[in-house]
């Protein structure tokens, strides 16, 4: 039903639809990917060995989010969910500061107007309104460039989401609406959410609502590219849905084996995005064997500043930490800056 | 000049957006209407539809893409329509806005205004007459504030503008006809509270509406009040509240929103705290009833009146 999913590479390796990607742009993406998702597995452990109390494992969409991230623009601006680590390593942010939020050392951990992305929204679908804001607001400066609101499946049912695209249509806002859909919010499958393919709503609030295989890379640039032209053009919103799967757990404290078919990620794990990818250029760039080496080293040094970084993220100082309530610390909390420092 | 509260606050969002070209106003009926209290009356029709933005019908949407405006630098200035409209836009002011700040260290900065005509008293139907400003200053990160007369209106919106943190900004709504003086300068900070009228026997704290009840109050007492308009709820300023306590012993505090954890409450256990051996009684509360907000053909039983406040008065003269 509805509308048909965009794909460049499939998931044997084979081109499918045209591209002008370079082999330089192919390789970056492979290096990306690989990177990203190292990034998760090194976090994943470090759950699991107690350094991080929890963690939001991105396993399986890496395509989705390389492919988006490497579409933005320096001058666009990111309104993410909790589960775009790969987004944020595009946006040039030392994975490092990822892990404070889930240490529980921060509740942030960068400038967001440094890497133009904003902290992530933990309650489901609160930056989607951010992002359309953010939009009304290049609008206003008479500025081309783009907001990007990031969100999964779930966040489709929300009312800030839904909201969110009514305001983006009413005033023709340059957002993209980019929609993982991994098919689960935590336990609840899809057909919960929909009864219609995610992008297909984006019709009845207005606007163009595209499919792209949200495992293969090429497509998920080449799609997002185009609706981040065509917001800083003037030509208002998109929905994205990017079909792909949660791989993981929806985070570290949850078990998909209670609510899902093994069978279901055997399938899944054949449409692996980093797979395609590393056969088509297995197959069509004689140096890859050389470049995939480097890249593997680059990714044991990545884990290992991770692992080295998470360890001695510091403690804040409480006390500190009241300083950022308000402008100016109010009597009352000066007080109790007091209280806290009589105890530590 | 005299201006009628209603109109004050107009003026203010005027001279605020002459002053900075990055004040939004955003709302619903704001632009060709004018607010269905006329509170913007005219500023469409001078600074254009992309600053007077009457936008879809959708609280949570409004305060929401206010806080991607702030991320891009816009000091945005919200209403919303009725108080009880508030709650559709609770999350974006309690889990976003109020927090951005401190989640991110300082380096974020949320410059919104909601402003919120509130309480009641206009025979209105139901969720246009509530007090939710004990929901908000329990909320860290918040700045709370109720103006009483149109001076004030005119200026603490302006601040509020001014001001780098998220601010409530609660109009009385039941106020808005009055008319009063709008003087050349504030006077007053926005985090200040103050004497509005001396005296020697009782404390009576007011904001908001049940300020000019209980000044009717003073005209008609026995004995002599001290009416404190606390004008901010959030943060509070208590220097003004304990100097008058440590002089009368006796307060009494007045409210049109509920009596449980309104604060009334919380000036009480301040009050308490700091000046035990000054009180000659207990804190008395003159506020509306833990119910629902009533029939409008009875809310005058419901919200405090002069009589009530005299009555209140009386009973700390008990101990």
């Amino acid at each position: 039903m509805g509308l048909p999913i965009s794909r460049t590479l499939a998931p044997d390796g084979e081109l499918v639809s045209a591209h002008d990607f370079t082999v330089e742009d192919l390789r970056g993406f492979h290096r990306d990917m690989v990177l990203a998702r190292r990034i998760d597995t090194e976090a994943y452990a470090l759950q699991r060995h107690g350094e991080l109390g929890l963690w939001a494992p991105l396993l399986g969409q890496e395509a989705a989010q390389i492919g988006s991230g490497r579409a933005l623009d320096p001058d666009d601006f990111v309104f993410p969910s909790y589960r775009e680590h790969g987004v944020a390593w595009c946006r040039g942010i030392d994975p490092a500061k990822l892990l404070g939020l889930f240490r529980g050392t921060s509740l942030g951990g960068w400038d967001p107007a440094e890497h133009r992305y904003a902290l992530p929204a933990i309650i489901i679908g609160a930056q989607t309104l951010h992002a359309v804001g953010y939009g009304i607001g290049l609008t206003l400066e008479g500025r081309e460039s783009a907001a990007i609101a990031y969100f999964g499946d779930g966040a489709t049912s929300q009312g800030d989401t839904n909201e969110a695209f009514v305001w983006a249509a009413s005033y023709n806002a340059p957002v993209v609406f980019f929609c993982q859909n991994n098919q689960y919010a935590i336990s609840v499958p899809l057909e919960r959410q929909t009864r219609i393919p995610i992008a297909q709503r984006a019709a009845g609030f207005g606007f163009e609502g595209v499919r792209v295989d949200g495992n293969d890379v090429l497509a998920v640039h080449q799609v997002t590219s185009e609706a981040l032209r065509k917001a800083r053009e003037g030509g208002g919103p998109t929905l994205i849905e990017a079909v792909t799967y949660r791989m993981g757990a929806h985070t570290t404290s949850d078990d998909p084996t209670r609510y899902r078919d093994p069978h279901e990620a055997e399938q899944w794990a054949e449409r692996d995005p980093l797979l395609r990818l590393r056969r088509l250029l297995e197959r069509t760039d004689p140096q890859f064997e050389e470049f995939d080496a480097q890249v593997q080293a680059e990714a044991d040094r990545l884990g290992e500043h991770l692992r080295e970084s998470c360890r001695n993220l510091p403690d804040p100082d409480l006390a500190e930490l009241f300083r950022h309530v308000y402008a100016d610390v109010p009597p009352e909390l000066v007080a109790q800056r007091e209280e806290v420092r009589s105890w530590s | 000049m005299e201006l009628s509260f209603a109109k004050a606050v107009n003026a203010g969002l005027r001279a605020a957006m002459e002053d900075d070209p990055k004040v939004v106003l955003l709302g619903e009926d704001i632009g060709r209407l004018g607010g269905v209290f006329r509170v913007t009356d005219g500023l469409q029709k001078d600074f254009g539809e992309q600053r007077v933005m009457d936008t879809p019908l959708a609280e949570s949407a409004i305060v929401g893409a206010s806080v991607g405006l702030a991320y891009r630098g816009f000091r945005p200035v919200v209403e919303i329509q009725f108080d009880g409209f508030v709650y559709p836009a609770y999350d974006q002011i309690v889990n976003q806005v109020a927090r951005l700040r401190f989640r991110s260290e300082g380096t974020v900065t949320m410059p919104i205004v909601v402003r919120i005509p509130y309480g009641g008293g206009i025979g209105a139907v139901e969720h246009h007459s509530e007090s939710p400003e004990a929901q908000f200053v329990m909320t860290p990160g918040l700045t709370v504030v109720a103006p009483s007369n149109p001076h004030d209106a005119f200026w603490m919106i302006r601040q509020a503008i001014a001001s780098d943190d998220p601010v409530i900004f609660l109009e009385p709504k039941q106020r808005y006809w009055d008319t009063g003086e709008i003087g050349d300068e504030a006077g007053i900070d926005l985090h200040r509270s103050r004497v509005a009228r001396e005296g020697d026997d009782v404390t009576v704290l007011a904001y908001g509406p049940t300020v000019k009840t209980c000044l009717e109050a003073a005209d008609e007492a026995e004995e002599s009040l001290e009416v404190i308009d606390l004008r901010t709820l959030s943060p509070l300023d208590l220097d003004p509240v304990l100097d008058s306590v440590r002089s009368t012993g006796r307060v009494v505090v007045v409210h049109e929103a509920s009596r449980t954890l309104g604060i009334g409450a919380e000036l009480a256990a301040r009050i308490t705290q700091e000046c035990f051996y000054s009180l000659e009684a207990p804190v008395q509360r003159v506020t509306g009833y833990d119910t629902p907000y009533p029939p409008c053909r009875v809310e005058h039983d419901h919200l405090p009146s002069v009589e009530r406040v005299l009555d209140a008065v009386a009973a700390t003269g008990e101990f």
